[in-house]
C-alpha cells in the first residue's frame, strides 16, 4: 500500500538571529498518522511547526502540502499553537475566538454570519465546551482554554492539524477529552501533527513519532523506532528506566 | 478610541515614541515653509512620526533589543533632536518664532474652527476604516501568528493600526502637547478595560471618556485664567482611571478587597462551625451543650462569628454553654464532605 505523503519537508535550515535552531531536516509525513514529535525543550519543535506554516521565514529548505507549497494550500491546514503564546486576558470571549477559525475563509472584511456560527457551536459542542460559550476567556481554566483553542483549529475543517503541546497543563479529563478527539480526527482521514512531551504516554496515543533536536534523529511508525536507541539519541541521557516500566 | 489598541498590544510606550518623534518634525516644517500654518507643521509632524515608528520596528526586527530598549532610544534621540532645533529656531531673528512651543504642552485655546473639522474628518476615517477592518484587527491583536497561518497579510494589518495611531496622536498634538500626548492616548483605554471584558465596549467606553475628558477639561480650564487647557484634559482623563481602577466592579481594587475579605470571613465561620461539629460528634447527642470557653482553644473564633452562627441558626446559645442545632450540624456535616472532595 502507497501512502500519499501529506507534508514534505527538504534540507530545512532555520535561524533565529545567528543561531540555527533546526539544521537540515528532511522529514515526510505520510497522509493519515497520528504523529507526535519528541525531543527536549529548545529542540526547535515549535520553530518547525512554525516554519512549515509560514510563520517564520527559513534559512533554506522548502515545505510541500501535498506537493504543493504551502501558501496554495492553506485551507488544508489548521494549527493550534501553543496556549502561552496569546495573552489571555484579552476582552474576549470562548465563541468569539472559536469563531476566529472561520476568518481563514472568510478573507478581508467580510464578516461572520450565521453559517459561521454555527460552525463555532458545533466545534464548541465536540470539545464539550457549549456551556461556556459566552465566557469570558480569561476566566476559563488552562483545560478549557486549550479546548477552545483545539475547537477554533477544528473550525477550520482542515485536512492536516498542526498542534503545539495541545496537553500542556492540563487535567486527566481533558487530557482523554482531546485524545479522543485527535483519534477520531485520524480516524475520518486527518494528518495530525503533536508536539508531545510526555514520553509514556506516546505508544498509547500515537502511531507515528519523529524525534527532534536540532537534527532529525528519526521518524517511522511508533512499533519500530520509538526505542531507547532514538530517545537517548535525542535526549542525551539514558532514558530505559523511565521507558520500560 | 484608537488608544484601546495600543494598550491591548501592551505597546504603551509606543505612543510615547510616536509623539516625541513628531517633535523635530514640526521644527522642520517651519524651518523649510517658515510658515506658521497649522497644516503644514503637522504634516511635518506625521512624517517625522512615521520614520519614528518604523525606525522603531526595525531596530527591533533587526537587533536583539527589547522593544522597550528601541522606544526609548528613538524617543530621547528624536525629542533631543526636536529640542534642538526649537531653540536654534527661537534664536533665529524671526518674529514667527512664538507658538511652536504649544506643541510641547498644548493649547487648546489656539485651536480654529478649521482645525476642528480636521480633527473630525480625520476622527470619521479613522472609525470606518476600524468597523471596516474590525475583524482584522482584532485577530491579529490576540494572535499575530495563528493570523498569519489564515493567509492575512499580518504586516498591512499591522501597518494599519500603527499609521492610524501615528495620525490621532499628531492630531491630538495640538491639544496637549508632546509631552502629555501619550498620557492621552492611553488614559481612556486604560479606564476602558477596567470596566468590560469585550473588544467593542472597550473602544467604544474609551472614545466616551476620551470625548468627555476633553470637553469637560476644556471647561474647567476657561474658568481659571491661567489653566492650560492640555493638563487640565489630561488631568480629568487620568480621575476617570484612577476611579476606573479602584472601583470596577470585575476587577476594581475596591470589590477585589471587599470580596477578600468577605472570603476570609466565610472561612472563618466555616471553620468555627467544622471546629464546633468534631466537638459535637464526640457525643451521641448533637445537641448536647458545650461550654464556650471550649472554644477560646480554637483560632479564629471570635465573639461576633460565633453571633453570627447564632443569627444563622446554626447555634443555640444559654448562657455559657452553646450547641449546634439540627441545622448546623447539617450544613457542618456537609461542609466537611465537601472540603474533603475539594482537597483531592
Ligand atoms: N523568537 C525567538 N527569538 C530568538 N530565539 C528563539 C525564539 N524562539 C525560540 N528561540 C530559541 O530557539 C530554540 C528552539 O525553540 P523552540 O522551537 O521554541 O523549542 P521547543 O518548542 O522545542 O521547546 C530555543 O533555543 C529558543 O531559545
Ligand atoms: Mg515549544
Amino acid at each position: 500500500m502507497k501512502q500519499e505523503i501529506a507534508v514534505k519537508v527538504d534540507d530545512l535550515t532555520v535561524a533565529y538571529n545567528y543561531k540555527p535552531v533546526l539544521w537540515d531536516i528532511d522529514l515526510e509525513i505520510p497522509e493519515g498518522v497520528l504523529m507526535a514529535i519528541v525531543g527536549p525543550n529548545g529542540a526547535g519543535k515549535s520553530t518547525l511547526i512554525k516554519a512549515i506554516l509560514g510563520i517564520l521565514k527559513p534559512i533554506a529548505g522548502s515545505i510541500s502540502i501535498y506537493g504543493k507549497p504551502y501558501e496554495d494550500q492553506r485551507k488544508l491546514v489548521a494549527y493550534v499553537p501553543q496556549k502561552g503564546s496569546v495573552d489571555w486576558d484579552f476582552p474576549t470571549t470562548a465563541l468569539d475566538v472559536v469563531m476566529m477559525g472561520t476568518y481563514g475563509s472568510l478573507g478581508w472584511i467580510k464578516r461572520p454570519g450565521q453559517k459561521q456560527k454555527k460552525a463555532a457551536l458545533e466545534a464548541l459542542e465536540k470539545v464539550g465546551m457549549l456551556p461556556f460559550k459566552n465566557r469570558q476567556i480569561s476566566q476559563l481554566s488552562g483545560g478549557q482554554q486549550q479546548r477552545i483553542f483545539l475547537a477554533r483549529a477544528l473550525v477550520q475543517d482542515a485536512s492536516i492539524y498542526f498542534m503545539d503541546e495541545p496537553f500542556q497543563g492540563v487535567d486527566a479529563s481533558t487530557e482523554i477529552a482531546i485524545i479522543n478527539i485527535l483519534k477520531a480526527l485520524r480516524k475520518a482521514g486527518k494528518t495530525v501533527i503533536v508536539v508531545h512531551h510526555d514520553l509514556q504516554t506516546v505508544p498509547e496515543y500515537f502511531d507515528w513519532v519523529t524525534f527532534l533536536n536540532v537534527k532529525k534523529i528519526a521518524t517511522g511508525p511508533v512499533k519500530d523506532i520509538f526505542n531507547d536507541d532514538n530517545l537517548t539519541k535525542t535526549y542525551g541521557i539514558n532514558y530505559k528506566v523511565s521507558i520500560q516500566e | 478610541m484608537l488608544g484601546s489598541f495600543a494598550v491591548l498590544r501592551k505597546q504603551s510606550l509606543l505612543g510615547d515614541a510616536i509623539s516625541h518623534a513628531a517633535l523635530p518634525g514640526i521644527a522642520i516644517a517651519f524651518l523649510i515653509t517658515g510658515a506658521k500654518d497649522t497644516n503644514t507643521l503637522l504634516l511635518g509632524a506625521l512624517v517625522s512620526g512615521l520614520i519614528g515608528t518604523f525606525w522603531i520596528r526595525g531596530i527591533i526586527t533587526k537587533t536583539h533589543l527589547k522593544s522597550d530598549t528601541a522606544l526609548g532610544l528613538i524617543l530621547s534621540l528624536f525629542f533631543g533632536f526636536g529640542m534642538l532645533l526649537l531653540t536654534f529656531i527661537q534664536k533665529q531673528p524671526n518674529a514667527n518664532q512664538a507658538g511652536l512651543d504649544k506643541y510641547l504642552f498644548g493649547q487648546a485655546a489656539t485651536l480654529v474652527e478649521r482645525d476642528v473639522w480636521m480633527m473630525a474628518i480625520v476622527t470619521g476615517i479613522c472609525l470606518i476604516v476600524m468597523l471596516t477592518f474590525w475583524k482584522e484587527f482584532k485577530i491579529l491583536l490576540f494572535d499575530a501568528d495563528y493570523t498569519k497561518t489564515l493567509g492575512f497579510n499580518t504586516k498591512t494589518i499591522d501597518i494599519l493600526i500603527t499609521s492610524f495611531i501615528v495620525l490621532a496622536i499628531v492630531l491630538g498634538l495640538q491639544t496637549v502637547g508632546v509631552v502629555l500626548m501619550s498620557a492621552m492616548l492611553l488614559a481612556p483605554a486604560a479606564a476602558a478595560r477596567q470596566w468590560t471584558n469585550s473588544l467593542s465596549v472597550m473602544v467604544f467606553l474609551a472614545a466616551i471618556f476620551g470625548a468627555f475628558s476633553g470637553v469637560f477639561g476644556t471647561a474647567i480650564s476657561a474658568t481659571q485664567n491661567n489653566l492650560s487647557t492640555g493638563p487640565v484634559i489630561v488631568l480629568v482623563a487620568s480621575v476617570f482611571v484612577v476611579f476606573s481602577f479602584v472601583f470596577s466592579p470585575s476587577r476594581g481594587l475596591l470589590f477585589k478587597q471587599i470580596r477578600f475579605i468577605k472570603n476570609r470571613r466565610d472561612l472563618e465561620l466555616h471553620k468555627t462551625l467544622a471546629f464546633m461539629y468534631h466537638i459535637a460528634e464526640s457525643h451521641e447527642n448533637i445537641s448536647h451543650p458545650h461550654t464556650v470557653r471550649l472554644l477560646n482553644n480554637f483560632q479564629g473564633y471570635t465573639k461576633s462569628t460565633l453571633q453570627k452562627l447564632v443569627d444563622k441558626q446554626y447555634v443555640e446559645l444559654n448562657g455559657n454553654m452553646w450547641n449546634l442545632t439540627k441545622k448546623g450540624f447539617e450544613t457542618a456535616a456537609n461542609l466537611y464532605t465537601k472540603q474533603t472532595t475539594d482537597d483531592e
